[in-house]
């Protein structure tokens, strides 16, 4: 159980050239890439194929596996639920209705269209963000955060709580095999452990014994950081100047959604 | 993503962007508010315990317990956060969460994360923090009333920050509000007893073996007026509007209409439009198909040929 905990850290060491990008550029052609998404119109399909495309064939540079990513990207799938009642309620051309306990439900064009746009919206701003974290470790991502004016305190804790993630989910994953262990479980009931308040407490009991846990690391972790010469300051390599190919590819990109988003307003206002 | 206490974690796409970036403002503004606040009074072990804390957090989202027919319960962790650190600390051990979690998962969007912060490091945290006091100080400060405060601040944590998603869907016109606000709030008053039930458990360990902890000077910020006064605000105002707001079908199709601004809404695509013209070619679908097809082959050439180029250097590298 604890063997899969490494597969935690979604960075995939390969080299293509879009690992060696300078990771502050990939960041904003990221972001940049879903703030586009998200100002095409509803129902700009071109221009919304015209993404998926650049997602996939960036992927298949970046030699992650397109397959990986299409599988990771299914996990927003469940919030769809949230959206599904656009169908029914958008104003519009009715495409058919259905009875059900003897109320009708129309199912409109305008609805259907509204649907698969936030469907594919979150679709392919998903592809992009887990092909920006499986080509950038978190540590290169934390210094892009830091040179965007991210607050020095709160990079410091992500990197500090980085570190010890792998730690703490282990203790975690440890406290669940014991209760595992300790639980009987038998093919008549069908559940183990006493009544869902009990089981409640008992998960809780286990969140407390963790939370101690941690205190108690961080002061020993504290000390082992006071050892080494911490003083309240936490140091790293200043920041590179971006080199010129940097901007160029910087510039590229935004010319491009421009282009991309200018395309989905013409293809689909006219 | 494996872990995720699903549904308050919003997906980019979900929101539109007025409201993201309404978010991100005030999101942003809070939590430097309480990053101002912590780092006046850091000494210098707050970073590692606070770093580690986020992951212990993260961690414990992991802890679940069966419920019934294959759902399980398990913690989000704010009030918890809370009722350890204070609500400033906190913010900022919950932000991180959220953040990472965004991140590194996709649990949650990037450029909605303004509002998963919003609702998941800010509002329960704010929430859980006065209803915490208010309880204590009505049922004063034996082991009981810590229980009942900290299973109340757990309880409504959840059920207040998931009425402010389901409202910034409905805003966003994603998901009608009198489906959404009802639905979210229904689901959440579950979840939140398996919250609570969770954080009443941890609660018990912490009395039993570091009571310092619950009693520790988390407890002068907490007892600050100004923020029991924005938890209140925060209660009331979300608890107010849900039920008023959540008349109304679909928020923004609401809004557009007082603000006049639904001639902006387009005829549908499936209503082909006869004198559309996309050079030569005069139906409205087929263009569509084709500039997508068009569109997809050359983007992937592009792509072909940047691989193509690699593979070359990298022959050449190799030679």
């Amino acid at each position: 159980m604890s063997s899969n905990i490494n597969s935690l850290d979604p960075y995939i060491k390969k080299s293509s050239v879009f690992h060696l990008l300078d990771s502050r550029i990939k960041l904003l052609i990221t972001i940049g890439f879903i703030v586009t998404t998200a100002l095409l119109p509803v129902g700009s399909w071109a221009a919304f194929i015209l993404l998926v495309a650049i997602v996939i064939s960036v992927t298949m540079v970046t030699d992650i596996g397109v397959v990986y990513v299409i599988k990771r990207s299914l996990f927003v799938l469940p919030f769809v639920l949230a959206a599904v009642p656009l169908l029914f309620t958008v104003p519009g051309t009715v495409l058919f209705s259905m009875t059900i306990n003897a109320s009708h439900i129309n199912v409109t064009a305008q609805g259907v269209e509204r649907f698969i746009t936030i469907l594919l919206r979150s679709w392919i701003s998903v592809q992009a963000a887990i092909v920006l974290i499986s080509t950038t470790k978190f540590p290169d991502l934390l210094a892009a955060l830091r040179s965007l004016k991210i607050p020095k305190l709160f990079v410091n804790i992500m990197g500090l709580m980085w570190r010890y993630l792998f730690v703490l989910t282990d203790e975690a994953l440890r406290l669940i095999r014991a209760r595992l262990a300790r639980s009987g479980y038998s093919e008549q009931v069908k559940r183990s452990g006493g009544k869902l308040a009990w089981r409640a407490k008992v998960t809780g009991n286990m969140a407390g014994s963790l939370l101690i846990r941690s205190l108690d690391r961080s002061e020993r972790v504290y000390f082992a950081m006071v050892a080494r010469g911490y003083d309240g300051e936490v140091r790293s390599v200043p920041a590179t100047a971006l080199t010129l190919n940097s901007w160029i590819i910087l510039l590229a990109s935004c010319t491009l959604f421009c282009f991309i988003l200018l395309f989905g307003w013409y293809t689909t206002t006219l | 993503m494996v872990f995720s206490p699903v549904l308050l974690h919003i997906p980019d796409g979900f929101l539109s962007l007025p409201v993201a970036i309404g978010f991100w403002i005030v999101s942003t503004l809070l939590i430097s508010l309480a990053i101002k606040n912590v780092a006046l009074s850091l000494d210098d072990r707050k970073v590692p315990l606070m770093g580690i804390l986020s992951a212990a957090i993260f961690a414990a989202q992991m802890l679940n317990f069966a419920i019934a027919g294959g759902t399980s319960g398990h913690l989000i962790g704010a009030a918890l956060a809370t009722i350890i650190l204070g609500p400033w600390d906190a913010i900022i051990v919950m932000a991180s969460v959220v953040t990472v979690q965004a991140l590194i998962f996709q649990d949650g969007g990037l450029i909605v994360m303004g509002a998963n912060l919003f609702n998941m490091s800010i509002i329960s945290v704010f929430v859980a923090n006065w209803t915490f006091i208010t309880f204590k100080k009505i049922l004063g400060q034996n082991r009981n009333a810590l229980f009942i405060a900290g299973f109340a601040a757990a309880w409504l944590s959840v059920f207040v920050s998931a009425l402010a998603a389901a409202l910034e869907l409905a805003v966003s016109g994603t998901s009608p509000a009198n489906i959404a606000i009802p639905a979210m709030a229904g689901v959440h008053a579950l979840i939140g007893l398996g919250e609570g039930g969770i954080t009443v458990g941890a609660l018990g360990v912490l009395y039993a073996v570091r009571r310092d902890i619950l009693s520790g000077e988390a407890n002068q910020t907490r007892s600050n007026k100004t923020l029991w006064f924005g938890g209140l605000a925060t209660v009331l105002l979300l608890l107010v509007v849900s039920p008023f707001a959540s008349q109304f079908p679909d928020g923004l199709e609401w809004v557009a209409e007082k603000q006049q601004f639904l001639h902006l809404q387009r005829p549908a695509l499936f209503e082909i439009i006869p004198d559309y013209v996309f050079p030569g070619i005069a139906n409205e679908v087929a263009a569509t198909i084709i500039a997508g097809i068009i569109g997809i082959i050359l983007v992937m050439l592009v792509a072909l040929g940047v691989a193509l180029l690699r593979k070359k250097r990298e022959t050449i590298s190799t030679k």
